[in-house]
């Protein structure tokens, strides 16, 4: 299978002699086109640290992190800026979106910056996540599971070959979190995205196609 | 990509709009403060220029004799002897409604490349059967005048252009001119000057008494304030960039993350400040025009009485003070610009959602500042110490201001820290640390409520200081009750015999111009008489200096040459005709550009015969009565003669007129300030929701939140008022005893004005209740609704 993302014995550590913290110790992993894995485990075991490394958001000490072939670690500001915005969706627990623009704004604004705007699309995708009727209002104008729904549908919409989402749904409540991780799993697998979850519930673990646990700095099985 | 970057960042704006205009309108108030200024620096330069155009004086030599006049018999003699020289007649005078200089030329002998020659050569004829040049302002100023005047443009303001022969007539200087100039390329082989006319000086092209140098202290005074008030600026524009920049924090987050490269977002930001830059700085220089129009009219006046400058009382547009004010700003606007964009280039990508890590960045710029301001504290002591010059006071100034600025926010934090470990109630402690966590965002608008209200104190402190030691000095040397000006030495000799008949005193007032020490300078007579021995104003004398003054066994020197030449008491200085004498005593003499000497009258009359008598102070017990007997019984004109008050008035006039500026630019960096920390809370507003709401789940009133926020401003006001007042005596002391020395060269005493402060201090706490009231308001108002949606949306 095509694989889209590949972690090859990724460390990261925080701070310097005794505040040093080794918060990743050779993580590996696999992840192909089309494919689902959640990611568990406690506050503060690196989930986060780990997402980013896979963004480029933050660099890694050691070890590769290849984006369909491309290593994100080794790349230049730009470089992973310009990987960033073609082939990633990122979605964050909250602040994803720009306060200062409106939703159709907002949803158009990455696919925009790949050039890679398509109206009939978005507004495909906008009806699909419930938020067709939103467009011309303002985050601060929204509740939070829409919100969610709008940064959703702005990573799908540059049509990415991975979406990372960390804990997209965490401060929503259960039936609205259920179903906006439903579009966003049903909505990538149709395009082929492959979609790394963060997420600290495994009742929304259990919906991927395969589970990994962080504990220590080092990956192991999931819970099934 | 840049396009739809650029349009996210500029989106933030067109969604608030107030933050948008209190940073133009930040950046575009210290531009106009400081080009303002600038206008009227430029303005009063190019006049100047324009005045040693006229006769392209100042490239040529010029003769001169001691007396100030010379018999134009000269002029032929040298002539026949070979020399290229032209002889002027200068003076002031009143023509029409005007007091004016008026400037006598011979057209045929003047050196070729002045203005003034030029224009007369124009039309010769006419220019010699009495046509003379003045500036259209001056023609309306004079009205009437009795003369055949033409308008120019290239006549300076305050002058008429005349043929010698006319100046002579309206002066009264029949047989005699005030000096010759020297064209610049002579024959060789001539009998030397020095042979030929021995008792005329030489003065070499450049020397003597030029305006640009006599008025320098007063245009440096001046700039100075304007980069004071600039440097307000700097900080207020320091201060909305800063909050700007942290506003926007979550957006430049979700930027990167979309795959927005750093560069290409630094250079965004770049250029959306450019632009902010450009856009406030032209709105700047229209207001700093206006401003400068406003305020020219009282500058050119205070030149006028103080240096007898021509400059003109309506503003030109002038591009190269534009481009010079439009250049600071965009300076200023990439100093503040700078240090926030090297913050987001140089914290981990992700400290927008990294508190730990800003906070981490605030402490080291703290740590930072605080070494900054005890490097300039340590080289504002190297300069107290070793400095001298004017350009070194004023860094002192700089660096001791700076400093002070610098510190202010850590003696803050500490003050708050203290007042939280007093405090006891829950509420209370929240308050104090609270405050101490928000200072970092409000500590650049307190900085710049700092520098103007140390300003307002400091440069009042000296105004008033000022003003105190001017009246009482104006009491002791204007105490003739009348002074008439003679209109020619016929009616000097009616108007003492006069006096003397009616058994009162009649003080000459003689003078020649001279060279002292290497300086333009005036030495005047002095008659032995109780007038002077009670009241002249002393600030160092030797024992019995009266006796010996008036048997002419020394001179009187006022301050400004005392302190430029280091003499004191008992010291020698050498004196044209003269030699050396001993200097008998030191007297103040304010407002005076030129240095003076003073001897007794039958020394004078002994060496200058020939110096007429300008004006006599005249004592009498009745003096209403002895003016109308000047009146009625000699024929004087009421032009001729003041009274004592009217004298004083004029005085006070020129001096409140001189300090009119600085009290304007004071007010408006006071201004300034208040909107500035205005803007800060009102930006802040928005941010402080997250940090209100909990205490307003655990049941703290919105009202009661909109209490504190008010308090939390008015209390770091008042702190800040509070450190500003040794500060601003700092800013006194140092104006007072060492800009003023190095400027004008006169030292003055402190004095304490506590009413002033508590004007100031209710005057500034009314401004920050004013830039409080809103934002609290608004939180009262739409309190419990914004605070909901924190919770809400988990902001
Ligand atoms: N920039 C940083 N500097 C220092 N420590 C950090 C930084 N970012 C994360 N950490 C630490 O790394 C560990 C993992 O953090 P994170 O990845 O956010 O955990 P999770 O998302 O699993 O809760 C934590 O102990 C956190 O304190
Ligand atoms: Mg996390």
């Amino acid at each position: 299978m095509d694989q889209v993302l590949r972690l090859r014995d990724v460390t990261k550590s925080f701070g310097q002699g005794d505040a040093r913290i080794e918060v990743l110790r050779a993580v590996s992993l696999d992840l192909g086109a089309g494919q689902s894995l959640a990611l568990t485990g406690e506050s503060g075991s690196g989930k986060s640290t780990l997402l980013h490394i896979c963004a480029g958001l933050e660099p890694a000490d050691q070890g590769q992190v290849l984006i369909g072939g491309t290593d994100i670690a080794r790349c230049d500001d730009v470089a992973a800026a310009a990987l960033r915005r073609a082939s990633i969706g990122l979605v964050f627990q909250h602040f994803n979106l720009i306060p200062s623009l409106n939703v159709a704004a907002n949803l158009a604004f990455q696919a925009r910056l790949a050039r890679r705007h398509d109206a009939g699309f978005q507004a495909d995708l906008a009806a699909r996540l419930g938020i067709g009727h939103l467009l011309a209002r303002y985050p601060e104008q929204l509740s939070g599971g829409q919100q969610q729904r709008v940064a959703i549908g702005r990573c799908l919409a540059v049509r990415p070959r991975l979406v990372l989402a960390d804990e997209p749904t965490g401060n929503l409540d259960e039936a609205t979190g259920d179903s906006v991780l439903d579009l966003m799993l049903e909505l990538s697998a149709q395009a082929g995205a492959a979609l790394l979850l963060v997420t600290h519930s495994p009742r929304l673990a259990a919906r991927c196609d395969a589970r990994a646990h962080l504990r220590a700095g080092r990956l192991g099985p999931g819970a099934t | 990509m840049n396009r739809a970057a650029l349009g996210a960042l500029l989106s933030h704006w067109a969604r608030h709009p107030f933050q948008l205009a209190m940073l133009l309108m930040g950046l575009a108030l210290a531009t106009a403060l400081w080009s303002g200024v600038q206008a009227l620096n430029a303005e009063a330069r190019a006049a100047y220029a324009s005045a040693e155009e006229l006769l392209a004086d100042g490239g040529l030599a010029r003769l001169e004799h001691p007396s100030g006049r010379m018999p134009d018999a000269e002029f032929g003699r040298l002539r026949r002897a070979g020399w290229m020289v032209s002889a002027v007649v200068e003076g002031r005078a009143r023509l029409g409604q005007a007091r004016v200089t008026l400037l006598g030329i011979e057209p045929l002998s003047a050196p070729a490349g002045g203005t003034g020659p030029a224009l007369a050569q124009a039309d010769l004829e006419s220019f010699l059967s009495g046509t003379g040049f003045a500036h259209p302002q001056t023609l309306a100023e004079m009205g009437d005048n009795g003369l055949d005047l033409r308008p120019s443009g290239a006549v300076p303001v305050g002058m008429v252009l005349v043929d010698i022969a006319q100046a002579q007539d309206v002066l009264d200087m029949r047989g005699q001119i005030t000096r010759l100039t020297l064209a610049p390329d002579q024959r060789k082989g001539l009998t030397p000057l020095a042979e030929l006319a021995p008792d005329l000086t030489l003065i070499p092209p450049g020397e003597g008494a030029d305006l640009a140098g006599l008025t320098d202290s007063f245009h440096l005074n001046l700039t100075a304030f304007g980069l004071l008030a600039f440097a307000v600026g700097l900080f207020i524009v320091h201060s909305a960039v800063g909050l700007a920049f942290e506003q926007r924090r979550g957006l430049f987050r979700s930027l990167r993350a979309m795959g927005v490269p750093l560069r290409n977002l630094c250079a965004l930001l770049g250029a959306e400040m450019a632009l902010f830059g450009l856009l406030a700085g032209a709105l700047g220089l229209v207001l700093g025009y206006l401003m400068a129009a406003l305020l020219l009219p009282d500058v050119a006046l205070s030149l006028r009485g103080l240096y007898g400058a021509p400059v003109p009382g309506a503003l030109q547009f002038n591009p190269v003070w534009a481009a010079a004010g439009l250049g600071m700003t965009l300076a200023g606007m990439a100093i503040a610009g700078g240090q926030a964009l090297w913050r987001l280039a140089h914290l981990p990508l992700l400290a927008p959602a990294q508190p730990r890590a800003w906070a981490q960045a605030s402490a080291r710029a703290r740590r930072a500042q605080a070494a900054l301001a005890v490097a300039l504290a340590l080289a504002a002591l190297g300069l107290a110490q070793w400095g001298g010059g004017l350009v070194a006071g004023f860094a002192l100034l700089a660096a001791a201001l700076l400093a002070c600025a610098l510190i202010m926010p850590v003696l803050l934090a500490g003050a708050l820290a203290l007042a939280g470990r007093a405090a006891r109630g829950p509420v209370a402690q929240w308050f104090w640390a609270d405050s101490r966590q928000n200072l970092p965002r409000l500590s650049l608008a307190l900085m710049a409520l700092l520098l103007a209200l140390a300003a307002n104190i400091g440069v009042g402190t000296m105004v008033s200081s000022f003003r105190a030691t001017f009246i009482g000095w104006l009491d002791q040397r204007l105490v003739a009750e009348v002074n008439v000006i003679p209109r020619d030495p016929a009616e000097a000799a009616r108007i003492r015999a006069f006096v003397a008949a009616r058994g009162e005193a009649a003080l000459p007032v003689q003078r020649v111009d001279a060279t002292l020490a290497g300086q333009p300078a005036q030495i005047y007579a002095m008659k032995d008489h109780a007038t002077f021995r009670d009241n002249w104003p002393m600030l160092d004398a030797l024992p019995d200096l009266w006796d010996r003054l008036a048997a002419g066994k020394g001179v009187l020197i006022n301050e400004q040459l005392a302190h430029r030449d280091g003499l004191g008491p008992g010291d020698v200085l050498t004196l044209p005709q003269l030699g050396a004498m001993p200097v008998l005593g030191v007297y103040p003499d304010y407002g005076n550009p030129l240095a003076q000497a003073v001897t007794g009258l039958d020394l004078f009359a002994a060496n200058w015969p020939d110096a007429p008598v300008r004006q006599y102070a005249l004592r009498s017990d009745a003096p209403q009565a002895l003016i109308a007997a000047l009146q009625d019984e000699l024929g004087l004109s009421s032009g001729q003669i003041t009274d004592q008050a009217a004298a004083k008035a004029m005085s006070l006039a020129i001096f409140e007129r001189t300090f009119l500026i600085t009290g304007a630019l004071n007010l408006l960096t006071l201004s300034v300030a208040a909107l500035a920390l205005f803007a800060a809370l009102m930006t802040l507003s928005g941010m402080r929701l997250v940090q209100l709401a909990p205490l307003w789940a655990l049941g703290l009133t919105p009202r009661a939140l909109a209490g504190l926020e008010a308090l939390r401003a008015l209390v770091l006001a008042a702190m800040t008022m509070i450190f500003a007042l040794p500060v601003g005596l700092m800013l006194a002391q140092l104006l007072l005893a060492v800009i003023n020395v190095q400027a004008f060269g006169w030292r003055l005493p402190m004095q304490l004005f506590p009413a002033d402060w508590a004007r100031l201090a209710a005057g500034a706490w009314l401004a920050v209740a004013l830039a409080v009231a809103l934002p609290a308001w608004r939180l009262w108002r739409d309190g419990p609704r914004d605070l909901l949606k924190v919770f809400a949306h988990e902001r």
